[in-house]
């Protein structure tokens, strides 16, 4: 992948030497320097992304489950053991529905606020910066705010017993399972706990959004707008038949960069709530780090990362193709 | 930080594994930057790693290295301490570098399985020589030696031991209800209902990090099979099917009634704070549990109270920090030199009044401790000493872990049955020994 821009220059040279000079020789010294500086960090990306996540593919399939290396291949044992744990059964189903309604939140409440910025008001800046400052914070530090927040005992409760709240919700530490039924070990449904999860995580992304779909906005023409206008369209008519399909490519943007950004989430769940109560917030990548280096179980947990690796490039990879054929075009 | 130096000794792993996989036939590949590859002409480093980072255990660190540096001036201590509770993530940085063939010169571990993951993996060295010429076999209980040791061969010296089964109380509370420190389970359980029906938390605990549940389990396990039977289940030498175990796991459930809903939101100091604010009864936690109620400017007695875990009177459920040598070390006179001070009367004195545990020594100096230690170090020397599984002596670190999950997911689904064949499944996968 990382070749291709050097093969189709070269290629290109190749296609129309005539107009360039008559001299048919490929070697140059300019091309030579570009390939040279590319070098090292082709040979970094090769072995500390490509050569590692192999690596990491090849101990999934072994035995090395202790402090001591043990390379004696096992098959998909790590993998049967793995899909069949309360635990990571549990991940998946978290990790499912907080990607869902993490990507949907994010998406309706960026946009909303980029449409009220985008209404050419006062102080505009403040507006923008106030919505994306969020972002600037670590996940951490987010994640220890709102877990003080949400607490059922100290947080936002206090004020909802103030206000004669007899049952205010236990935010993180409920138990809850809607619609609960039951799959493998595991009841099935959306964690009730995760809810406060998603608040903290949709406030930190949100802003990312919101400055997503505001570049999307202002590059919808005024002409078009206009044209809307003089057709006898009001203003929410323009918005969803003329404005909202002219921002589809940023919302595959909003939703690939997000996707692949809930499911590494790991600092966020470890600062605010950790497994939770019945693993009720846990998620794979919280999982991994525990299997790997807590239990020293270093098979099991590659096999939890390269789970991680293959959902994720479900997402990812219908997307690179689709943006790398049109490039090509 | 954390998880960008995580990540970097994660690479410097994987990097020696290419590297060995490749077949080059050269050690020392890179990683040790500053020493080169051989030592004994450079290095007069110590590296110390612990997780002991704040408060009185950082005091006490500190202590013993001043004393150090005054008697090896020629040694440099290095301070390696990584931060996080229980070592969580200390046991992690550890990891990597023992993988990566960078080990520090000693390093902080449990006493029990925990050592000997490292000891069967083949990365210590044997201390025999060092406790035949300080004669620690004498002042060292038997039952701790014997935890420290595999084939004869002792492989680290214990530094200090606290005490797991420990029910800490608001006197202040239990007065004003007329009710008195439990001796046995019954009492403890027709207490917990007396403090529920006056709106009182019954019992605070905090398992956030799932310390404070593993533990409670444990301890209520103690008090149900006695401290032989208990022993044997970690030896592997008795079964989970053991009907002691179900009653355990019962009566386990039967407390959970009495706790804060908020557990999962807490970690262990938050639940004690419950106790010393007086929201709250009791907790059970270590002994490290005082250090939290001094740091809160709470007297022992008058402020804060405890009592061994109700049907634990005579058992001592220990957890030791020992610190042993690993194959590899580039300083292995510098460390030896520190395990020397470590295990001596001087240094366990020094250490461990700061710290706010007692030593494993049973010569110490009595007097300087306070009112809790005085009664913990005589306990310790009479009651029958058992290990701890949340503390990682009693098990191997995957039982340990997989042991942890069957208790959450105990919490949460309230089925026996179930958590008892998840427990017969992780020894079958991770045997006991």
């Amino acid at each position: 992948m990382e070749k291709t821009p050097v093969l189709t220059s070269q290629s290109a040279a190749i296609a129309r030497p005539s107009v360039a000079h008559h001299k048919k020789r490929r070697f140059s010294w300019d091309k030579m320097w570009s390939f040279l500086t590319l070098v090292p960090s082709l040979a970094a990306v090769l072995i500390f992304v490509y050569g590692f996540l192999g690596w990491t593919g090849y101990v999934s399939f072994t035995k090395w489950n202790s402090i001591l290396p043990d390379y004696q291949l096992w098959g998909f044992k790590n993998y049967q053991i793995l899909f069949q744990d309360y635990r990571f059964q549990s991940d998946l189903r978290n990790l499912l529905f907080f990607t869902v309604f993490f990507i949907l939140a994010c998406m309706v409440v960026g946009l909303f606020l980029a449409v009220l910025v985008d209404q050419k008001i006062k102080g505009e800046n403040i507006f923008r910066n106030i919505f994306l400052f969020p972002m600037a914070l670590s996940f951490i530090v987010t994640g220890v705010v709102w877990q003080w927040l949400l607490n059922p005992k100290t947080g936002v409760n206090l004020i909802f017993e103030a206000l004669g709240a007899s049952h205010p919700p236990a935010w993180y530490t409920s138990t809850r399972i809607v619609p609960s039924f039951h799959v493998g070990q595991i009841q099935f449904g959306l964690p009730i706990a995760m809810i406060a999860v998603l608040i903290a995580s949709v406030w930190q992304m949100s802003g990312f959004a919101m400055a997503l779909y505001l570049s999307g906005l202002r590059a919808v023409p005024e002409e078009i707008k206009e044209a809307a206008h003089v057709d006898g369209a009001n203003g929410w008519k323009t918005f969803w038949r003329i404005v909202f399909p002219q921002l589809r490519p940023v919302t595959v943007t909003v939703v690939i960069i997000l996707v692949q950004s809930s499911m590494k989430t790991f600092d966020l769940v470890y600062a605010m709530t950790g497994p939770g109560n019945g693993y009720v917030t846990d998620l794979p990548s919280l999982d991994m780090f525990t299997t790997t280096f807590q239990a020293n179980q270093y098979a099991q947990g590659s096999a939890i990362a390269i789970v991680m690796f293959v959902l994720m490039m479900i997402f990812v990879i219908p997307y690179l193709w689709n943006s790398l054929r049109k490039e090509g075009q | 930080m954390k998880k960008k130096y995580l990540s970097i000794a994660g690479g410097a792993v994987l990097a020696l594994g290419v590297v060995t996989a490749c077949g080059s036939p050269s050690n020392n590949t890179g990683s040790n930057g500053s020493a080169s590859g051989s030592a004994s002409t450079t290095s007069n480093q110590v590296q110390i790693f612990s997780w002991w980072t704040a408060g009185g255990e950082a005091n006490g660190l500190n202590a013993l290295i001043k004393t150090f540096n005054k008697e090896y001036p020629h040694e440099k201590i290095v301070n390696e301490a990584v931060a996080g509770g229980g070592g969580s993530n200390a046991k992690a940085v550890l990891a990597s570098r023992m993988q990566a063939g960078d080990p520090p010169e000693t390093f902080q571990v449990h006493a029990g399985q925990e050592l000997m993951a490292w000891v069967n993996a083949g990365k210590m060295q044997p201390l025999d020589s060092l406790y035949k010429s300080m004669g620690l076999n004498k002042v060292i209980p038997a039952a701790i030696i014997n935890d420290l040791s595999k084939n004869g061969h002792v492989y680290a010296v214990p530094v200090d031991v606290g005490r797991g089964n420990v029910l800490w109380y608001n006197p202040a509370v239990l007065k004003k209800y007329h009710l008195t420190p439990p001796k046995t389970m019954s009492q403890f359980i027709s207490e917990l209902k007396t403090l529920k029906a006056k709106g009182v938390t019954p019992l605070a605990y905090g398992d956030k990090d799932q310390l404070g549940s593993v533990m409670l389990w444990e301890n209520v396990l103690l008090a149900t099979m006695g401290p032989q039977n208990y022993d044997k289940l970690w030896q592997g030498k008795l079964s989970f099917n053991n009907p002691q175990v179900k009653q355990a796991t019962n009566t386990f459930l039967e407390l959970l009634q009495y706790t804060n809903s908020n557990h999962s939101a807490l970690t262990w100091d938050e639940a004690d704070q419950m106790v010393a604010d007086g929201s709250a009864a009791f907790n059970l936690m270590g002994d490290w549990a005082k250090a939290y109620f001094q740091s809160k400017g709470l007297k022992e007695g008058s402020q804060f109270g405890w009592t061994a875990f109700p049907g634990t009177n005579n058992d001592f459920e220990y957890v030791i920090d020992s610190f042993g040598l690993p194959k590899g070390a580039k300083n292995p006179t510098g460390a030896m030199d520190f395990l020397k001070l470590v295990a001596s009367k001087q240094g366990q004195d020094e250490f461990n009044p700061l710290k706010g545990s007692i030593p494993p020594r049973t010569d110490a100096n009595v007097n300087l401790f306070d009112t809790y230690s005085k009664e913990a170090m005589s306990d310790f020397k009479k009651d029958s000493l058992v290990p701890s599984l949340a503390n990682g002596e009693a098990a191997n670190p995957a039982f340990e872990t997989a042991a942890t999950q069957a208790v959450t997911m105990l919490i949460s689904t309230k089925n026996v049955n179930e958590f008892v064949s998840a427990l017969n499944t992780a020894a079958e996968e991770n045997p006991l020994s």
